[in-house]
């Protein structure tokens, strides 16, 4: 395992970013921050703050959203994935994204793992079934539905959705995977699981994630980044933010002064 | 058979008012709180009693019809009730005939329409077509038939050139063209439910936005175009004005396809046209109530299904909550 002091290379380079949405608010000002390979990113702080404008606007999932401006650079491996001709597609199955609400889609548990994939147009069963039993073992969620993957997905609890969206996104080999509060909705054990999970993934993956709770990415945290009002307070290794903040609002928020 | 009729053939309220009464009752609240929840309940039953009525006056003046006249009769294909001959079946047919055109244009047409409104345009172009949709829905049977006789019909009579331009076609074209704003403003309500989430679940898989609409929006919402379908279906089955203007209302059995081309007469059209001429208690009398009967039974089977998808989908909803 690599240790969270700046050994680890850059994945996503973020510098100046801005955005604003159409309605005035201003939902991120001069953001620059470096995300790291393998390595768990977290994103936290108090609603509102900006943190799911950030993982949308990687993605561009934010071009749906009624963005009136937006300045800045995200570098991906050192490219703007911001520029207007960028392929989207592409960029979304090299960043994929899980949301706090498990999104099933009405098909069976199997159909939604493949999903992806069959759509970027792969069609040999003996490839697609590999990489269905990869991604939910990825996932943990193998050995709990290994025997009934023509059920359909809303059959599954909240917790086993939610691993079921994680391995939708895993079975696309993306490079990112970022989620947004994904334990939110779950019970203390679906949670655990998932964070054992995330552990697990950052081996072959950067993980960028903002978690529902502070204790859970004091936990969790290899590099941790406090977002305040669409501002970065602070910035750094997950060890010193959250032992010893440099900002006082850091430290306010993380003693539980305000949030 | 009666007693589940009325509460299944979409007079859902009753159960409802029939629930929310008793749960006024339970803190036995004031006087007006009770008088209230009574008041409610008094209409609730009320509502359902009178369809009780109506179906049992439709048996009732119905039934003497398959006594007076044999079966064999009622299912030829002569209706010339005049000369005592009574076949139904060219009723039925040029009744299934023009429905179910109406149906193959209106609900592909309708959803494409639908998915253009809710998906495609900006929400200001949206604002606005979506009401004019619904007025659109609340135009007169007459008016369209009006309209169908003036302009539609002599138009379809050159342009086919066929003897006479009303048609069982015309009827299909002039009921698709009623069904649609129905169709496209529940299929429009549908994707509008279905949850924003989806769609960023799919463009996040790397889904284009055409995709995302073909293989998520519209599957997520296949339950409620099947409501919206049996609406449609239910509202050209039953229409009467529009159908009796424009289709011609000779009662003949079609022998090919190419006959929608002719004229042909739907059983609401029947009844309408030929009630008011009739000796009460007279044979041809009980045989038009057995036409009514026919319908009703055929309306009651469409509504039966589509509260059954319905029904289905407020199950699996319950299980997603879960």
């Amino acid at each position: 395992m690599t240790t969270p002091d700046g050994a680890s290379d850059v994945k996503i380079h973020v510098q100046d970013l801005a955005v604003a949405y159409s309605d005035g608010t201003e939902s991120l000002q001069g953001i620059t921050m470096d995300i790291y390979a393998h390595q768990i990113n977290v994103l936290f702080g108090p609603s509102g703050g900006g943190k799911s404008t950030m993982l949308r606007t990687l993605n561009r999932l934010n071009d749906q959203a009624d963005v009136a401006a937006q300045s800045g650079q995200i570098l991906l491996d050192g490219e703007n994935i911001l520029a207007r001709d960028y392929d989207v597609t592409q960029l979304r199955r090299r960043l994929g994204i899980v949301f706090a609400r498990p999104v099933p889609l009405p098909m069976s548990i199997y159909e939604n793992v493949i999903y992806g994939l069959r759509l970027a147009g792969v069609k040999d069963p003996a490839t697609l079934d590999a990489a269905v039993e990869r991604a939910l073992k990825q996932a943990v969620l193998w050995d709990e539905i290994a025997d009934r993957l023509g059920d359909n997905a809303y059959a599954l609890s909240g917790g086993q959705q939610q691993r079921l969206c994680l391995a939708r996104s895993l079975a696309l080999q993306p490079e990112v995977i970022m989620l947004d509060e994904p334990t939110s909705g779950l019970d203390p054990i679906s949670t655990f699981k998932v964070e054992r999970t995330l552990q697990d993934l950052k081996q072959d993956y950067t993980i960028l994630i903002v978690p529902h709770s502070v204790q859970q990415a004091a936990r969790i945290a290899d590099w941790a980044a406090f977002f305040l009002q669409g501002q970065l307070i602070e910035w750094g290794p997950g060890r010193q933010v959250f032992t010893a903040p440099k900002n006082k609002r850091t430290e306010e928020y993380i003693t539980g002064r305000f949030g | 058979m009666t007693e589940d009729q009325p509460s299944s053939s979409g007079i859902g309220a009753a159960q409802g008012v029939a629930t929310s009464s008793r749960g006024a009752r339970a803190p036995s609240g004031s006087l007006a709180e009770r008088l209230i929840g009574r008041a409610i309940q008094v209409t609730g039953i009320s509502t359902v009693v009178m369809v009780v009525l109506i179906f049992a006056f439709l048996i009732r003046e119905g039934l003497p019809a398959f006594v007076r006249v044999p079966l064999s009769s009622l299912l030829s294909a002569r209706w010339y009730p005049i000369e005592g001959y009574f076949g139904l079946l060219p009723l039925i047919a040029g009744s299934l005939i023009v429905t179910v055109g109406a149906a193959l244009i209106a609900l592909p047409l309708g959803v494409a329409t639908a998915i253009f409104i809710a998906e495609i345009i900006p929400d200001w172009a949206r604002d606005i077509l979506k009401p004019v949709v619904e007025v659109l829905a609340g135009i007169p049977s007459v008016v369209i038939g009006f309209i169908g006789m003036l302009v539609i019909v002599p138009a379809f009579r050159v342009a086919l050139d066929i003897p006479t331009g009303l048609t069982a076609f015309t009827g299909i074209v002039l009921l698709a063209w009623m069904a649609l704003p129905t169709v496209v403003s529940v299929v429009e309500d549908v994707l509008d439910t279905v949850p924003k989430t989806y769609r960023e679940a799919g463009l996040a898989l790397g889904m284009s936005r055409w995709q995302t609409i073909a293989k998520i929006v519209v599957p997520a919402g296949k339950s409620g175009i099947l409501t919206a379908l049996m609406l449609g279906v239910g509202r050209a089955i039953g229409e009467t004005m529009t159908v009796m203007m424009v289709t011609g209302n000779a009662p003949r059995l079609p022998s090919s396809p190419f006959d929608i081309f002719q004229p042909a007469r739907t059983m609401t059209a029947t009844i309408a046209a030929e009630m008011g001429e009739v000796a009460q208690g007279s044979t041809h009398y009980h045989v038009l109530f057995a036409v009514g009967l026919t319908l009703f039974v055929i309306t009651f089977a469409i509504n039966m299904a589509a509260a059954m998808v319905v029904f289905r989908r407020t199950k699996r909803a319950e299980r997603m909550l879960s």
